[in-house]
């Protein structure tokens, strides 16, 4: 499996780290919504396509990334970084 | 008051460097596998929206312009630059004291300054069969076109880090933790014999 860094371009899943689900809301910390930690904590989608999903290009430029991966193929369907703050150019 | 000594450097693939021609080489030697040892080896780092700022004091201090683009980067024969992450440089020269002449001018609402000079060893392969070689490490891509003259890339070899930059059309600097380069060296060796290699 190949993931396009937008910092580095395509490198391959061994380089990367899985940050864990990209669809997660984490409640403000003072929050005492117990229904809403415990979303936070347990619900997935776990869905069968498309999932957005964070990435830490770990093994290079050690970016965050969003990532939006089909669990089905494996298709890589978009890369970008997760703090829009940087805007390098990249590489495909 | 007295000079600040740095305190002096030892190569740390001192007992693994043996110098002359080693491998498969009744045919020539096709790489040429050097320590280089700089004297100081920086990483600059910008905040979020002043990397053009950097950019422009590392031109100030240097006299190297940096290109455009992701992990672009340019050398001279003393002194080397290349982008490694997003608004991250690596900054090499051949004398000592670089840090020094950075550290009043990376403002702390530019960003900031961090000295590896002792922390990192950098090495260079050089010769026609360089691509052949790092490419049995590194699954990147090593063709000119695709990793230019003066290009950085940041990237690891079983999980030991490496950053690399191309600083000749068959030549690359590779910069790995000091404490796991006397391992890399030897990996590095052991990949060259089927090519033929000499230790300069």
């Amino acid at each position: 499996m190949l993931i396009t860094c937008p910092y580095c371009g395509p490198r391959d899943v061994i380089e990367f780290t899985y940050q864990g689900d990209g669809n997660r809301e984490r409640p403000q910390p003072a929050s005492q919504n117990l229904d809403a930690w415990n979303a936070y904590v347990y619900d997935r989608l776990n869905p069968a396509g498309d999932h957005n999903e964070i990435w830490q290009h770990s093994g290079g430029c050690r970016a965050h990334l969003r990532v939006v991966r089909n669990t089905l193929t494996h298709e890589i369907r978009s890369t970008t970084f997760a703090r829009g703050g940087h805007k390098a150019e990249g590489r495909s | 008051m007295a000079e600040h000594q740095l305190p002096e450097r030892l190569s740390p693939l001192e007992p693994d460097y043996h110098l002359g021609s080693h491998g498969n080489f009744e045919h020539g030697v096709d790489v040429i596998l050097s320590e280089t040892r700089p004297g100081s080896i920086l990483q600059l780092a910008a905040w979020p929206g002043e990397e053009k700022r950097l950019i422009e004091v590392i031109r100030k201090v240097t006299g190297l312009a940096l290109p455009d683009g992701a992990g672009g980067g340019v050398s001279s024969s003393a002194r080397a630059v290349f982008g490694f992450a997003p608004g991250k440089f690596t900054v090499v020269d051949e004398a000592e004291g670089l840090a020094a002449a950075f550290a009043g001018v990376i403002t702390p609402a530019i960003g900031t300054l961090t000295d590896l000079s002792h922390g990192r060893t950098a090495m260079r392969i050089a010769g026609p069969k360089a691509e052949w070689v790092m490419a049995k490490f590194f699954a990147i891509d090593f063709a000119l076109p695709a990793f230019p003259l003066g290009a950085g890339r940041s990237t690891n070899h079983h999980d030991i880090f490496a950053q690399i930059q191309r600083s000749g059309a068959d030549q690359f600097d590779i910069y790995v933790f000091r404490s796991f380069a006397r391992s890399f060296w030897k990996a590095l060796c052991h990949a060259s014999e089927e090519v033929g290699y000499e230790v300069q």
